[in-house]
């Protein structure tokens, strides 16, 4: 194709190079990670339920610790609510499904419009209070990187073009989607490299530390 | 009609009423975005202009966009007016041929110089002259000596505006666009394939009401018939926005007339006014008869993905190199990891001694 638009580009080498990135990096910190943990434990084994504590560990730590409870309510309800509006948007909106259907090769049922738009506020909302609080808030403040700052941005952003694409508020439809696109590669290039890899990494992670504390004989 | 006799005149002659020209000349008005105020105004140009010099020269085409000229729903008010231009010269429907065909063309040229109008439709081979001649003449020196003393040139079809099927990849002829070769000269791009008839003569009557091209986009497309998406235009669009979708062409939201965009649509990223003026006398267009919209008014349409294949997807391209990221990423995985653990081990025996 000699006049390649936006879309072409963020349709095809773009998306292809971000994806190649993309595998690239995560391939890297997994592998990386499951091979360190090869390393001898030189601890007396004190029980013998590894996976039961893994699992334990998994489910335990998606609920606050009853002492901090009332001190990260909010932390706690926003990040659920942000997840789950998420998940919704990303995964059950149709030309979504199309997406992934064109590089894994199979579909799923998906949602009504509505549902998507209404989810895809929350999270856009959820994420803003967020970031004015991450950046507010003193504590917050003292322990947030540049990481946290441009882990929260290379997501907002494809939430945002992805609303205006789908409304054509603002330019052309064409370049909307393209707009869409790029920020969604951009996403995909940032994400092995900073904290999106939370995504990937939490339940493995979780599951590690309970066998690695049941070992020890701590309850966690 | 005779080149002096006034187009009114002679639409009068042929039966068409003043109710009849001026529901046209109201319809023409709206579709070049102009204010009701002046369709008078195009009425009065209209009634009085003569018949302007056009000269249609075929490349590599299909003859679609002249079949689409010639068997829409005629006789009509705007076919009557295709038949006021003086149509000097269009190698499939003149009956001259062969040498006294070029004469023709070469007559038209002397005797209305600076003042015709050149339709093209096909698009000009480069790579080697001999994959498209008339009379032995290549398309390009057939544009560049005909193109030299036009007013205006009108591209019809996608093959002319943008170089359309022939070329798709790997365009074997070297095929190009009007807009390519000729470049000093106004060029209006009636894209499509084929184009809608009511476009090609709503150009033409701009031309003979006011002698000047009309508001073109960033294509060189007329913008009041390609100003808007077809996605925004389509009566299927509030399926979209409630997420229904036909998943094939014979399933239940097929028989409801649900979007077609998970069947591949290109309605979202596509400018024609197919779904407003729609074809064969406004019966119908492609999406309402079932089938998504191929795209084909816009640049390489044809080389965009699968015709089939939804805008959301994506063009992946080969899966060979995404498996050679994968096994790089994962090599640097373990060097980086038994890196570390020498680094450990070593902190370690340092700390020990």
């Amino acid at each position: 194709m000699e006049n390649m638009t936006l879309l072409d580009f963020a349709r095809g080498p773009g998306l292809q190079w971000a994806l190649w990135i993309f595998f690239f990096g995560v391939l890297w910190r997994v592998v990386g990670a499951m091979f360190l943990l090869g390393t001898k434990d030189r601890s007396k084994h004190r029980r013998n339920h590894y996976i039961r504590d893994g699992l334990r560990a998994c489910l335990t730590r998606s609920a606050p610790a009853h002492a901090f409870e009332e001190k990260i309510r909010f932390q706690h309800l926003t990040g659920y609510a942000w997840h789950i509006a998420l998940f919704v948007s990303v995964l059950l909106f149709a030309p979504h499904i199309l997406f992934f259907e064109s590089l894994l090769g199979f579909g799923w049922p998906h949602l009504p419009n509505t549902i998507i738009l209404f989810s895809a506020a929350i999270a856009i909302g959820v994420l803003i209070a967020l970031l004015i609080r991450r950046a507010t808030h003193p504590v917050q403040r003292l322990i947030s990187n540049v990481d946290d700052y441009v882990s929260i941005l290379v997501v907002l952003l494809p939430l945002i073009s992805g609303v205006l694409a789908f409304a054509h508020v603002g330019a052309r439809y064409e370049t909307l989607l393209a707009l869409h696109l790029l920020s969604v590669e951009l996403l995909m290039i940032w994400y092995p490299f900073g904290k999106l890899m939370h995504t990937i990494m939490t339940f493995p992670s979780r599951y590690q530390s309970g066998t690695f504390f049941g070992h020890r004989g701590v309850k966690a | 009609m005779r080149n002096d006799q006034f187009l009114g005149e002679y639409l009068r002659m042929q039966g068409v009423s003043r109710r009849g020209f001026l529901k046209f000349c109201s319809a023409t008005a709206s579709l070049m975005a102009l204010p009701p105020s002046a369709v008078g105004q195009v009425a009065e140009a209209l009634a009085t202009a003569r018949r302007p010099s056009v000269i249609w020269l075929s490349f590599q085409e299909c003859t679609g966009c002249t079949e689409s000229l010639t068997r829409s729903h005629a006789p009509t008010v705007e076919s009557l007016i295709f038949d006021a231009i003086s149509l000097d010269y269009h190698h499939t429907l003149q009956a001259a041929a062969g040498h006294a065909a070029e004469e023709a063309r070469e007559a038209a040229m002397e005797e209305n110089k600076g003042k015709y109008l050149l339709v093209v439709d096909g698009s000009i081979p480069l790579d080697n002259p001999g994959y498209s001649t008339i009379a032995g003449i290549s398309n390009l020196q057939m544009l560049e000596e005909t193109a030299a003393d036009a007013f205006a040139i009108v591209a019809v079809g996608t093959c002319a505006a943008f170089g359309g099927l022939p070329h798709a990849d790997p365009n074997p002829t070297g095929a190009v666009a009007v807009s390519d070769i000729i470049t000093d000269k106004p060029i209006i791009n009636v894209s499509g394939c084929p184009p809608i008839p009511v476009v090609i003569t709503g150009v033409l009557a701009h031309f003979l009401t006011f002698g000047t091209i009309p508001e073109l986009d960033a294509l060189g497309r007329p913008a009041a018939f390609f100003g808007q998406n077809i996605h925004d235009r389509c009566y299927r669009r509030p399926f979209y926005e409630r997420g229904q979708f036909a998943e094939t062409f014979d399933d239940e939201g097929a028989r409801k007339g649900w979007c077609l965009y998970k069947l591949g649509c290109k309605g979202p990223t596509t400018y024609n006014a197919c779904a407003t003026l729609k074809w064969n006398a406004g019966t119908s267009f492609p999406i309402q008869s079932g089938h998504g919209c191929f795209g084909c008014s816009e640049p390489d349409f044809w080389d965009k993905g699968g015709l089939y294949q939804p805008i959301s997807a994506g063009l992946w391209g080969e899966r060979d190199a995404l498996l050679g990221a994968a096994a790089a990423g994962a090599a640097l995985g373990v060097g980086s990891a038994l890196a570390a653990r020498a680094r450990k081990k070593k902190a370690l025996a340092e700390e020990e001694a």
